[in-house]
């Protein structure tokens, strides 16, 4: 015993001069990376001290307290599978019974595709992990393809698609002055785009903009696609958080499949189920027939294996817990109407307590953009101003998270925002 | 069946797809091989309408199973009430069934119930006590801020983090891994960018460490690659260096300036002592070097599904560590955005308290202690048998895994004739023995050994 600690203790010591010898770092020339420009207004909202300060900034669902919520249906899902001991690894595409009902939410649930296994389907790390892995899977077989990506979009979706290496374009989307959708435009671009072409779409309350196309239109772009032969890959992170109603809002993917497109689809439980920080989330991709949807989930799964291996159980087990039930899954659907009539009803507020303030602007966008998110208008040095000045946490793009909005703090945010663009 | 059709493999442009499912379209039942001719000649490039039932996806082949995952799958479908699945690395009780650690009842009542998104780099609890936890709780790197830890994906997902960083920000793009080495380490470097060598490791002639070997392979890597080193239990082969060989791959790897990124899948499960397992990793920390670590608690906390793990980088000083963290946001975030919360806070729950700490590591003890056992009992077995051939590799290896040295072929005849299910390269899970089905097992290797090449 002896013997050994005077072995190591030398060579310990004469480790040192190795350690000398290579002083610097191997890191040096690392650069600090830029706050994410979303979570970092968390952040920052988290180190103010001002009683007044309010955070409209990242897109989790507050009640009217400015509280987190855990759904109902979610308690009684936990409460279900506290018994449950079982911790042993999924398989690479995850739960197979969470995936199933995952995609009667998108494709309906008397879909053909479903019964005639034309979905290749794989549970995700939430709608973040859903993109990614179509990305990686999309620059892997059709490596000379593009991605056109809306503009704007959520920031993370460029980080998604650079990281997979897929080489990004843009569409047109948003429209500047009337705080709509740029439809001429986006029609355009999608007619111009070379046939074959790869798109992102937002099925359903856009973010940041909350800018949705109407039905007819989704109908006219639909078609469009068909002309031009595209792929539509459809980010659906909102399902229900919309109208509040899920069917409803997966109308988009439901026209595209009406008019037979292959589409892919990425969903998150995050927000329509609270279940942010569990990570559950599908990606979908529509296959001409069974053995396909067989192979490109085989191949999905090899992109997966050596990312994570498999993905997380917990929260596929509260999804699969809940919409398993039918009571249970009634109850979602009744609380996730609740969380969008909400919403609804803050834009509704804000929208009142500007006008009543007698402001010069014209603030219809509120109420006409759906969803979480309101792309006010407001410019960056706005932004930095109610900042600064309000103690008002929001992305400098302008983006509004409504969920932050309560009716305690509505006529603060109104008299604020009043105040840093009455003189626009 | 349609020779006039250009060639679908993965490199044929969508341009070419289009045309194929035109061609098809319009030659409906009855075709000519000169209508079809004429036909090719007058369909351009910009037909006006491109929409086609074909999906752009139409050219993709399934993939193999997975090697490893594979044999679970192949276990369930056999009807057989004798099979036996020593694949995959999940750890089994006497009785053959998964083990919900005790300690784990008690985190899970007492889970802290964040509600929202964690941060990027995950839980901080979590973080610093992982960090604790394979540093040790005196490390002088620790004190010194000089380490940043970032929750991941469990050990697949710490590995491809600090892969993806080291591809994008390290000037060496090369690593070396032992031969052999899990499987999934190969793709997950390739993937992430870096270039994958081999350096000796197993000798089958003695079925333990080709020490020369190894020294002369990382010997000639050139200075600054990147050099994968299994903290403790290799997989699959189960033989770790000495303390004392430790030593001197460390004093070689720093002499030429090679990177260490330590896999630590099994601290506490090797020997049963926590600190022991870890001994690899401190030594080189302790010289003040830099190096990575991936950690998981996929089996030493039973959390596997749970995928809970985290990449810690020691860095010379703070400011490297707090500029490599923002890094390696950048890197999650396109990724995953946040880690999930569940079964971190279930780890930091029970490394966070004294008496569940100690609980942990009592169980720790015992899923060793059994693992040890099937090792002996097994070896006991083939000797009573006489089953020609050395097993001493049995006992002398360390960890979930022995590497028996069967070869294919009669790893193909364990699973026919007596439903064995293990890894073609003759890796077993001692993890999936038990006393009651140690003689089966020990027949199958006697059988095998005696009547296949």
């Amino acid at each position: 015993m002896a013997l050994r600690t005077g072995i190591s203790s030398r060579i310990l010591r004469s480790s040192s001069t190795f350690a000398l010898r290579s002083m610097s770092s191997w890191w040096r020339n690392v650069e600090p990376a830029a706050k994410d420009p979303i979570l970092g207004v968390t952040e920052a909202f988290l180190a103010d001290p001002s009683p007044d300060k309010v955070n409209v900034g990242v897109g989790a669902y507050r009640d009217d307290n400015g509280k987190p919520v855990v759904l109902e249906c979610v308690r009684e899902a936990e409460r279900r599978i506290a018994g449950n001991l079982n911790m042993e690894y999924l398989p690479m595409g995850g739960s197979v019974k969470m995936v199933e009902e995952t995609l009667k939410l998108a494709y309906g649930e008397n879909s053909n595709l479903i019964k005639d296994k034309r979905i290749a389907a794989v549970q995700a790390l939430s709608g973040t992990g859903a993109c990614r892995l179509f990305a990686d899977f999309q620059k892997r077989f059709c490596p000379d393809s593009q991605i056109y990506i809306p503009v704007p979009t959520w920031a993370n979706h460029h980080n998604i698609w650079r990281d997979a290496q897929v080489p990004q374009r843009t569409f047109h989307y948003y429209h500047l002055e009337s705080k709509g959708l740029d439809f001429a435009s986006m029609m355009d671009d999608i007619k111009n785009a070379p046939n074959g072409s790869f798109f992102l779409l937002h099925a359903c309350a856009h973010n940041p903009t909350g800018v949705d196309p109407s039905e007819e239109q989704w109908r006219e772009i639909s078609y469009q696609f068909k002309v031009k032969g595209h792929f539509a890959f459809f980010d659906m992170a909102y399902q229900g958080f919309a109208s509040g109603n899920p069917e409803r809002d997966a109308k988009s993917i439901r026209i595209f499949l009406e008019d037979g497109h292959l589409i892919g689809c990425a969903q998150s439980y995050a927000k329509n189920m609270g279940l942010y920080g569990q990570r559950v989330g599908c990606l979908s991709v529509v296959c001409e027939d069974e053995k396909q949807a067989v192979a490109v989930k085989s191949q999905l799964q090899q992109i997966a294996r050596p990312m994570y291996s498999n993905p997380p159980v917990h929260g596929a087990l509260i999804v699969s817990t809940i919409l398993g039930d039918p009571d249970l899954k009634k109850l979602w659907l009744k609380e996730v109407k609740a969380m969008a009539d909400r919403i609804i009803g803050m834009r509704t507020a804000l929208r009142e307590n500007l006008e009543k303030l007698g402001s010069p602007l014209s603030w219809e966008h509120i109420t006409n953009q759906i969803g979480m998110f309101c792309y006010s208008g407001l410019t960056p040095e706005q932004v930095d101003h109610l900042t600064n000045h309000f103690h008002i946490y929001m992305t400098r793009n302008g983006r509004i998270s409504l969920a932050g909005v309560t009716t305690g703090n509505v006529g603060y945010l109104a008299n604020a925002i009043h105040e840093v663009s009455k003189s626009a | 069946m349609h020779p006039q059709l250009p060639s679908l493999g993965a490199n044929s442009s969508s341009t070419d797809r289009r045309l194929s499912a035109l061609i098809r379209h319009l030659e409906g039942s009855s075709s000519s091989s000169s209508a079809m001719e004429s036909q090719n000649q007058t369909i351009s490039a910009s037909a006006t309408s491109a929409f086609s039932d074909n999906s752009v996806f139409g050219h993709v082949v399934r993939a193999p199973e997975d090697a490893i995952l594979g044999v679970t799958v192949a276990y369930n479908k056999d009807p057989s009430p004798v099979k036996l699945n020593l694949g995959v690395g999940a750890y089994r009780t006497e009785e053959g069934k998964p083990l919900v650690l005790t300690v784990l009842q008690f985190a899970l009542i007492c889970s802290s119930r964040v509600k929202e998104y964690l941060p990027i780099v995950g839980l901080a609890d979590f973080n610093k006590l992982s960090a604790k936890l394979i540093f040790g709780a005196d490390s002088p790197a620790i004190r010194e801020n000089r380490v940043t830890t970032v929750q991941c994906l469990s050990g697949t997902g710490s590995l491809r983090v600090g892969a993806e960083f080291l591809a994008k920000h390290y000037h060496q793009r090369t690593i070396y891994i032992p031969q052999p080495t899990w499987g999934n380490h190969v793709k997950i470097f390739t993937l992430a960018g870096l270039s994958v060598k081999t350096y000796s490791y197993y000798d089958p002639a003695t079925r333990g460490l080709n020490f020369q070997g190894l020294l002369e392979d990382l010997g000639s890597a050139p200075s600054g690659a990147i050099v994968l080193l299994h903290a403790c239990a290799h997989n699959p082969t189960g033989v770790d260096p000495t303390l004392q060989q430790w030593e001197q791959i460390r004093q070689l790897m720093r002499s030429k300036g090679l990177l260490p990124f330590f896999d630590s899948a099994y601290q506490g499960f090797a020997s049963g002592s926590l600190d022991a397992d870890a001994q690899s990793v401190r030594m080189f920390v302790a010289d003040g070097g830099e190096c990575l670590a991936a950690q998981s608690y996929a089996k030493n906390m039973g959390l596997y599904g749970e995928r809970v793990g985290a990449l810690s980088i020691v860095c010379k000083t703070a400011d490297v560590a707090g500029r490599v963290e923002s890094q390696l946001k950048l890197v999650i975030r396109p990724m995953y955005s946040n880690p999930p919360i569940h079964g971190a806070s279930i780890v930091a729950t029970i490394l966070k308290d004294r008496n569940m700490f100690n609980e942990w590591t009592i169980e720790l003890k015992a899923m060793a202690d059994r693992i040890i056992s099937m090792r002996q009992q097994l070896f006991d077995a083939l000797c009573a048998r006489g089953t020609p051939g050395d097993w001493s590799h049995i006992v002398k290896q360390i960890g979930m895994f022995t590497f028996t040295g069967l070869n294919s072929q009669q790893v193909t005849f364990m699973t026919k004739e007596y439903h064995i299910y293990l890894t073609s390269d003759g890796r077993i899970s001692m993890a999936g023995l038990s006393s009651k089905t140690v003689p089966h097992l020990a027949d199958a290797i006697h059988a095998a050994v005696t009547r296949v090449a």
